[in-house]
């Protein structure tokens, strides 16, 4: 992966620790960022800006596609950018790595986000985990007997042929890793690594996975909303969630169900998910404010209350004892390594394979391949 | 120096137009023309498949792409096709509207059509498709109503796309037809009466040629506006229109959302020309 990082941007000069920040000044009194809807909202906000003088501007952005756009801008100091596009902003050179020994609050970060291939890029930290999700698979439990532990209930055409028009999937070209995910438990002889380095016979499989079951699929969602009042308005019935729908419909009584404590909460050949790392802009004007806003927002009270607004397990260790829900962390597993361990964590797929050969199809043949397979 | 100003502009008409006119026509020309210039040229780019760069090399992939891989050529049926049902739909729907806005409703009745016509305007687009998805959804409305009669609705798909076009395009489509029809005086109705021509014969030979450039005024609005919509399609359908795929592209390979959305821009100006063979253009 970083082999492509050191061609591609070589004409930037490559990304060494030489352009990372060394000593925290004053404050520049503001800070331009681009975050998910909900990671950033006044009730923390105020405080920040309070305590450092540095006003928040905030753009929110709908994909990981938009943020990487918007970080080539160089309008903006930093980004909470998921898996599928830090990769992509550290090849461009539009981020610098971090010097965590600036922000004291990553200490305490859980110790399994550390150090990971989406956020250090040979040996250097490129950013603070924010926050991590699973996608769930979610059923009605009324419709959907017996209850599914794996996903094959809506993957191996036999079975998602009995919901049929009930299946709910999950509207993007990553969508793609979720059926490699499956299929490196199935098939074995296909040598599926990481679903997100997928060689031509690999891919091949997954897309062909998923051509099998578009008729059967009720609704691809893209937005929480969507799936919401699908499934609260019987549209669907089985399917690919995040963590916050299956705690909303729950929340309004509806009779959902995803897979219990007995089966690690995951389907049997685990699932993809996310983690999102605030990273800072090669180009920032304000490097002094983002990295308090770095240190600040996986602080423990600050990193709580956006885990809780969001919905997703916090970074920040020492944040489970600040949450209002005092089973939150329970509830969305921030502190069993164990479930986070059958996570696959969305990552932008690239040609490079990381095992030196370079056959591997990147984001570009996914969305290709994603429109092909939505017809 | 407003003083010199004015004797300076004061006998030289040409100038005092230019003035006032460069800027609405500076930003026409670069602002709207220019981006489309951009457009066209971005859509022979290429990417470069390892760095995912832009490659500022003029080639015709992307469009050997939209011609010879049959799902593209789908997508653009689709579109096309749906724009057109909408078009027509819109058209039968507000002919009677607008006819019986401008010369059957009294003066009062008149005010309150128009306003209930342009009321759905004054609300967010996104409530409006939302509210139609509530509607369509299995456990929703329509299906409720249909019950009784042994029937289900539509659910999502193409046939609710078109259903919801159709109802948020409307207002377009009444408004110019109500204005053309508002501007043929009632002495020619009256006139087509005295000579003997039946109801019939007086709306197919007098009332439709007269409003017939209206009509095609506002499915000028209704057509395009569905070419290029995406997210009532997202919403209320799994099928892709072209407005998706230039949205899923638009970060990862920009010269070929750029080849796609010339698509609609040539499908509009073969229509814009088939209207005008039509005479849509000639009593305007």
């Amino acid at each position: 992966m970083l082999l492509l990082a050191g061609c591609g941007s070589s004409d930037n000069g490559s990304s060494t620790n030489s352009n990372e920040l060394q000593k925290l000044g004053k404050g520049e009194g503001q800070v331009n960022l681009i975050s998910w809807a909900g990671y950033v909202e006044p009730e923390w906000t105020k405080p920040f800006e309070q305590e450092t003088g540095c006003k928040v501007n905030d753009k929110v952005a709908g994909t990981s596609d938009e943020m990487v756009q918007l970080m080539r801008t160089g309008q903006y100091d930093g980004v909470s950018a998921s898996g599928n596009a830090t990769a992509r902003l550290v090849d461009g050179g539009d981020v610098s790595p971090v010097n965590v020994s600036l922000v004291p609050n990553y200490k305490t970060i859980f110790s399994d986000l550390k150090n990971q291939p989406y956020n250090t890029f040979e040996g250097v930290h490129y950013g603070i985990p924010h926050g991590r999700g699973a996608n769930l698979l979610m059923w009605n439990s009324e419709n959907v007997k017996p209850a599914p532990d794996s996903w094959n209930v809506i993957l191996d055409p036999k079975l998602a042929a009995k919901y049929s028009g009930k299946i709910s999937a999950y509207d993007d070209p990553i969508y793609i890793a979720d059926a490699a995910v499956y299929l490196k438990y199935h098939q074995p002889d296909l040598k599926i690594e990481s679903p997100y380095e997928l060689n031509e016979e690999q891919f091949e499989a997954a897309v062909n996975l998923l051509e099998e079951q578009r008729p059967y699929v009720g609704e691809y969602w893209s937005d929480a909303a969507k799936q919401i009042s699908a499934f609260a308005g019987g549209d669907s019935e089985v399917g690919t969630t995040w963590q916050y729908q299956y705690f909303a419909l729950k929340g309004e009584g509806k009779p959902v169900a995803a897979s219990p404590a007995s089966q690690g909460f995951l389907p049997k050949e685990g699932a993809t998910g996310w983690s999102d790392t605030w990273m800072i802009s090669s180009k920032a004007q304000h490097p002094n404010c983002m990295y308090m806003w770095m240190n600040y927002i996986v602080s423990p009270k600050a990193n709580a209350e956006v885990a809780e607004f969001f919905g997703e397990a916090p970074a920040q260790s020492l944040a489970c004892a600040q949450t209002a829900d005092k089973e939150f962390c329970s509830k969305y597993h921030a502190e069993e390594p164990a479930f986070w361990k059958r996570v696959y964590y969305w990552e932008t797929p690239l040609a490079d394979c990381g095992n030196g050969s370079s056959d591997c199809k990147d984001y570009n043949d996914w969305v290709k391949a994603w429109t092909s397979i939505k017809g | 120096l407003s003083r010199r100003l004015a004797s300076f502009f004061h006998g030289r008409p040409h100038l005092q137009v230019g003035t006032l006119l460069a800027a609405p026509m500076g930003w026409l020309a670069i602002g709207y023309l220019g981006s489309l210039a951009v457009l066209l040229i971005a859509a022979f780019w290429s990417v470069d498949p390892l760095s995912g760069e832009i490659v500022h090399n003029l080639g015709i992939e992307n469009f050997e792409t939209l011609v010879n891989e049959p799902v593209y050529r789908h997508i653009i049926q689709r579109t096309v096709v749906v724009a057109a049902l909408v078009t027509v739909t819109d058209a039968v729907l507000a002919f009677p509207i607008a006819f019986y806005m401008a010369k059957v409703a009294s003066r009062r009745g008149k005010a309150i059509l128009v306003v209930a016509v342009l009321l759905p305007l004054w609300s967010s687009y996104l409530v409006k498709v939302y509210a139609w998805r509530t509607m369509l959804s299995a456990g929703g409305v329509i299906n409720w109503a249909l019950a009784p009669l042994g029937l289900h609705g539509p659910g999502f798909g193409v046939t609710a796309v078109w259903l919801v076009m159709s109802y948020l395009w409307l207002p377009y489509m009444v408004l110019p037809i109500y204005a053309g029809l508002e501007r043929i005086p009632n002495s020619l109705i009256s006139a087509s009466e005295d000579l003997g021509a039946s109801p019939f014969t007086t709306f197919r030979r007098v009332i439709l040629p007269l409003s017939f450039p209206a009509v095609i005024a506002g499915s000028i609005f209704t057509f395009a506006l569905t070419l290029g919509d995406y997210i009532t399609p997202k919403l209320v359908s799994n099928d892709q229109f072209i407005g998706n795929v230039i949205a899923n592209n638009i970060s990862t390979d920009l010269p070929f959302a750029s080849a796609l959305a010339l698509v609609p821009i040539v499908v509009m100006v073969a229509y814009l020309l088939v209207a005008r063979k039509l005479g849509a253009f000639e009593h305007v």
